[in-house]
Order: structure tokens, then C-alpha cells, then sequence
């Protein structure tokens, strides 16, 4: 088991080192300018070409490639990643102070989710057919035709007209101010909760049917089980093994599929930082939060091995 | 004599005409009767479909048109989904939001979804070392999220709709790499391509013709269900303002636009754009369910 784990972090390496050097690559084949945004502010204005040279050189711009790319690297290694061609500070800095609100997001959508999925999937399936089936399933395949994007608009014009709702402008932290922080979040989360409950519980109406009809059920079934426990004992935990996979890949997808719904209601999340870096062509932190966005996903995908493992005691990594 | 021959002829060829028409009206009618809603679903592509082509002809304004007077018409017999903050007409240039996110993603999922589904043909079937690196390589990509793989390669490209194309091309290319690379694993141990090989014919040869035509179904599905997401992804981009720059219409700004800055004024601006988002994509993934159920072998006659 030991062997195992070290073996899959180790593997992290090679695929984490092709996303760094694939993402460099890609960004500095940019025909943007980081040095012209910032002395031009975007605009078209003349600009003076011995400070733009200088710019460069400040920035290391006018290095080759694979020096800028080892400094980037190693800067990474040091957990400090360089600074930020926008902003100036250091792009861990700006990215320690931006994770905790979409982390927050991301666990509250996932509690939303599963809280709805769970309890509508196995409805659905044990009543199957019934008008209460054909319900859920409406919302539920509605749920995969509606981007956030489209939720979040959707939300924010039911808002705007029922209750003369504001975009907020500054965000409180959650343990700075509990109240003020959820009334800003519950939207977004519930936007992108409600998006994954969809997809969640078609999964786990299928995955339970596909258990209701095991030898094992009906074995169940005959010993004269009570059918909570039947439901609950026995096909339930066997009916939400797969469904945990599922979940831990939309969970990593969540994580970048919060820019959309942070852009909305104005969150400082990474995925907030992320539009900013690119509207400003701030390579050295897209190149960041890419590779650490990349982590996260191999991360969470180890974890779920893992605890599969775990819950299902017939699969053993040796 | 010639003459009435040439007549049997037309008659008959009207006659098979005909009939062809008439089987297939019967068969939609069939498939209709035992499938309404993926019917409704094949329907409303139809329609989108007709607008996305011949938009111009059908849209009864130019979609850059500025009608002064009429700013925030709210939608009546003239302006049928009303007016924007320009008085321009709402409806024309749905339906010109419409060509541009078809011509995107029909487009770009042909393309990312073929060169992909390729890679994976020649991945599976070769195996060994090549194997190894693209198959890494595909990880790579597929390890950073999706709409941020986009945005990253567009900031690289700049907005144009021609670089949308190119990020989500780019994005399906692992996606269908993985599908076809596995379908091909299988495919490769069949007996007939054992046959193949035995009566000599080359590798190239194996992969197109005897591998290539038996992991046509799961491409298809790939594609029903890519261009679903393309439409969304096109739209998320034009929504967050990083896709094609204004005045050009597209569904993704007109939604943004109209829910944040004129909702009170004109919710009908935010209404009918999110309208025809839901209704094409819904209706891909209505479509694209049927297909699979009807390709995938194991899901065959239940």
C-alpha cells in the first residue's frame, strides 16, 4: 500500500513536468506583450521605446526560453513562483490569498450537490417509472443543458428584478465575516451544486438499479430484511462506489469551472485571478495557477484511488 | 418512342423518388411515435440549423443595424424579441449568434475530434514506446481543466472567432484520443484483423480501412456530445468577454449583457438568449443519448 502511494506520487512528476513545460510553451508563444499592456494600459497610446526596453529586461522578458523556464520552475520549488507580471508581488502570495474562497466554494457546491443528488437518485431509482421519476429526470437533464454561466445569468436577473439586488463590491473572508461572506457565496455555490446534483443523480439512479437487480439484493430481499435495510445496508454503499470517482473528477473540474460564477458575483478566487492574469497577459501567474490547478486535479484523483480502496475492500493496490 | 421511354424512365425514377420520401417520412413518423422528446429534440436542431445557414435570409434586420428611435423595444410584431441598448433587433441577431456558435463548434469539433480520434487510432494500434509518450502526453493535457486550457490558449491566440476554434479544437483532442484509443485496443484483437494481416496488408492499411470504419459509432457519439459542449464553452467565452469583440453578435454576451447591466430595463435582452442556449444544448444531448443507445451494442434492444 506504501509502495503504492509513493509509486502514484512519483508518477505526478513526469505529468506535472509535461503540463509546466506544455503551458510554457504555449504562453510564450503569446503574441501579446505583457510590457506593452502595462505601459500603454491597454490603449494605443505612443509609447517610449528606451522604457519599454528597460521593462523587458526588469522583467526578464529578454531572456532565452529555457533560462526563463528554469527560473519559473525553481522559483516554484521555493514556493515562492516568481512575481507577478501585473500585480508585482510574488505570485504564491497572491495565490495564498485567493485559494480560500474558491476552496470554500468548491466544498460548499459539493455538500449542495451531494445533499440533493443522493437522496433524488435513490428515490428515483426505487420508485422507478413512477411520475416522481419522470420529475427528477426533467430537472436533473435540464440541470446538463444549463451551463453555469447560464444559471448564474438566469440567477442574477431573478434577483435583480425580485429583490433589487446589487453585484457586491468587497468580499469579506468567512472567518472575517461569517454572515456577509455566505450571503455573497450561497449563489454562486448553489449554481454550481445544482449543476453537479444533475449529473450526480442521473449517475447514482443508474448505478442504484444496476445494484437493486444483484443476487445479492434479492438475497436480501428473502431473508426478510426490513427494506431500510435493505436500501440503506445494502445497496446504497455498493450502489455509491462508482459515484465517488465521479464526483472526485467534478470536484477537480469545479475548481476551474469557478471562473465563470466567481466572474459573476465577484469573488476573489483563483479562478478570478486566473481572467485577470489572462486579460493582462500575466504569464508567470497563469503559468501558476495552471500547473497548480493541474496539481490539484492529480492530487484529488490519487485521493479517490484510494479511497476506493478503502471502501471497497475487493480492490487492493499492490 | 424514345420520347415515352424517356417518360417510363422519369416516371419511374419520381415513382422511387417518391417512395424514398415516403419511407423515410415513415420512418421519422415511426421514430417519433416511439421517441417523442429525441424527436422534438432532432426538430429543434432542424430549426437552428436552417437559421445558423441561411440566417441572412431569414432575419428580418441587419443584426448591426441601429434603429435610434426603437432602443429597448420590448418584443412586439415588429421586433420580435425586442430591442438593445442600440436598437438593434434582438431577433436577427440571435440568429446571428446562432451561425457564428454553430460554424465554431461544428468546426472546431470536426477537426480537434478527427485529429484526436486519429491519434488515438494509431496509438492503440501501434502501441510500445509511441504509445507511451502521446498517451502522456494526452494526460497532460487532460490534467488541467478544461475552460481553463481554452482561455489559457486563446490568451495566447488573441480573440478572434477563427482561435476559439483553435483552443477547443486543441481541448478535444485528448478527449477523443482516449475514447478511440480504447476502442481500438479492443477492436485491434478481433480475428478478422488477424485475417488482414495474414493476407498481407500493411499497417496503414489495417488501421483506416479494417480498424477505422469498427470505431465509427463511439466517433459519432464523441461528436453529438462534443458539440454540445463546444456550444457551451464558445458561449461561456464570448460571456466572459474573452471570445470575439463587439459588435459582432453572440449568445454568450448578449446573456451577460443583458442579465447584469439591463435586467430591470429589458429582461427579455437576458431572456431569449439563455432560451436558445438551453433549447440546442439540451437538444445535442437529447440527440446524442439516442445515438449512443443505438450504437453501443450492449445497450441494443432494451
Amino acid at each position: 500500500m506504501k509502495a503504492y502511494i509513493v509509486r502514484r506520487l512519483l508518477l505526478i512528476i513526469p505529468t506535472l513536468f509535461l503540463v509546466s513545460v506544455f503551458i510554457f510553451i504555449i504562453l510564450r508563444l503569446l503574441p501579446g506583450d505583457v510590457a506593452l499592456i502595462i505601459l500603454t494600459g491597454g490603449g494605443t497610446t505612443q509609447i517610449d521605446p528606451q522604457q519599454y526596453a528597460e521593462l523587458k529586461e526588469q522583467l526578464g522578458l529578454n531572456d532565452p526560453w529555457h533560462v526563463q523556464y528554469i527560473n519559473w520552475v525553481w522559483g516554484m520549488l521555493r514556493l515562492e513562483g516568481g512575481d507577478s507580471l501585473w500585480t508585482g508581488n510574488p505570485v504564491f502570495e497572491d495565490i495564498s490569498r485567493a485559494l480560500p474562497a474558491t476552496i470554500q466554494l468548491t466544498i460548499m457546491a459539493l455538500l449542495i450537490s451531494l445533499v440533493i443528488a443522493i437522496p433524488v437518485g435513490i428515490l428515483s431509482a426505487m420508485h422507478r417509472n413512477s411520475p416522481l421519476d419522470y420529475g427528477m429526470r426533467v430537472v436533473a437533464i435540464s440541470g446538463l443543458a444549463m451551463p453555469d454561466f447560464l444559471v448564474g445569468a438566469m440567477i442574477v436577473l431573478v434577483l435583480i428584478l425580485t429583490v433589487n439586488w446589487i453585484p457586491p463590491l468587497d468580499y469579506a473572508g468567512f472567518f472575517e465575516n461569517p454572515a456577509s461572506n455566505l450571503q455573497q457565496m450561497i449563489w454562486p455555490a448553489v449554481i454550481l451544486g445544482y449543476i453537479q446534483a444533475a449529473f450526480l443523480a442521473r449517475m447514482i439512479r443508474s448505478t442504484t438499479l444496476e445494484v437493486l437487480g444483484q443476487d445479492y439484493i434479492r438475497t436480501a430481499w428473502s431473508k426478510g430484511l426490513a427494506s431500510r435495510h435493505v436500501y440503506i445496508r445494502h445497496a446504497l454503499r455498493n450502489a455509491l462506489l462508482p459515484v465517488i470517482t465521479v464526483a472526485g473528477i467534478q470536484t477537480a473540474q469545479l475548481l476551474g469551472g469557478a471562473v465563470i460564477v466567481e466572474n459573476i458575483f465577484a469573488i476573489p478566487g483563483l479562478g478570478f485571478k486566473l481572467l485577470e492574469a489572462i486579460v493582462n497577459r500575466d504569464w508567470v501567474t497563469l503559468q501558476t495557477v495552471v500547473t497548480i490547478f493541474a496539481l490539484a486535479i492529480l492530487l484529488i484523483n490519487l485521493f479517490i484511488d484510494l479511497l476506493y480502496g478503502w471502501l471497497d475492500p475487493r480492490i487492493r493496490y499492490g | 418512342m424514345r420520347n415515352e421511354q424517356t417518360n417510363t424512365i422519369a416516371a419511374g425514377l419520381a415513382d422511387t423518388a417518391f417512395g424514398a420520401v415516403r419511407r423515410w417520412g415513415a420512418r421519422g413518423a415511426r421514430f417519433a411515435r416511439s421517441n417523442p422528446v429525441a424527436a422534438a429534440a432532432a426538430l429543434v436542431l432542424v430549426v437552428l440549423g436552417v437559421l445558423a445557414a441561411f440566417g441572412p435570409l431569414i432575419s428580418p434586420f441587419d443584426p448591426l443595424e441601429f434603429h435610434s428611435k426603437d432602443r429597448f423595444a420590448s418584443p412586439s410584431g415588429t421586433y420580435l424579441m425586442g430591442t438593445d441598448e442600440f436598437g438593434r433587433d434582438q431577433f436577427s441577431r440571435l440568429i446571428g449568434g446562432t451561425r457564428s456558435v454553430f460554424t465554431i463548434a461544428v468546426t472546431s469539433v470536426a477537426i480537434g475530434v478527427t485529429l484526436g480520434a486519429l491519434i488515438g487510432l494509431l496509438s492503440g494500434y501501434y502501441g510500445g514506446w509511441l504509445d507511451s509518450i502521446l498517451q502522456r502526453v494526452m494526460d497532460s493535457m487532460m490534467s488541467i481543466p478544461l475552460l481553463v486550457l481554452t482561455l489559457a490558449i486563446l490568451a495566447m491566440l488573441g480573440r478572434s472567432d477563427l482561435n476559439v476554434v483553435g483552443a477547443i479544437a486543441a481541448v478535444n483532442v485528448p478527449i477523443a484520443n482516449r475514447v478511440i484509443r480504447s476502442a481500438a485496443l479492443s477492436v485491434k484483437e478481433e480475428p478478422y484483423i488477424a485475417a488482414a494481416r495474414a493476407l498481407g496488408a500493411s499497417d496503414w492499411r489495417i488501421s483506416l480501412r479494417h480498424i477505422g470504419p469498427n470505431v465509427l459509432a463511439p466517433y459519432l457519439v464523441i461528436v453529438t456530445t462534443q458539440i454540445s459542449w463546444a456550444i457551451i464553452v464558445a458561449s461561456a467565452l464570448s460571456f466572459l468577454g474573452v471570445a470575439s469583440p463587439p459588435p459582432e453578435p453572440s449568445w454568450g454576451r448578449m446573456l451577460s449583457e443583458g442579465a447584469r447591466e439591463f435586467a430591470e430595463r429589458a429582461p427579455w435582452l437576458a431572456v431569449f438568449p439563455a432560451v436558445f442556449v438551453f433549447l440546442s444544448v439540451l437538444s445535442f444531448n437529447l440527440v446524442g443519448d439516442v445515438l449512443r443507445d443505438s450504437l453501443d451494442p450492449r445497450l441494443r434492444g432494451r
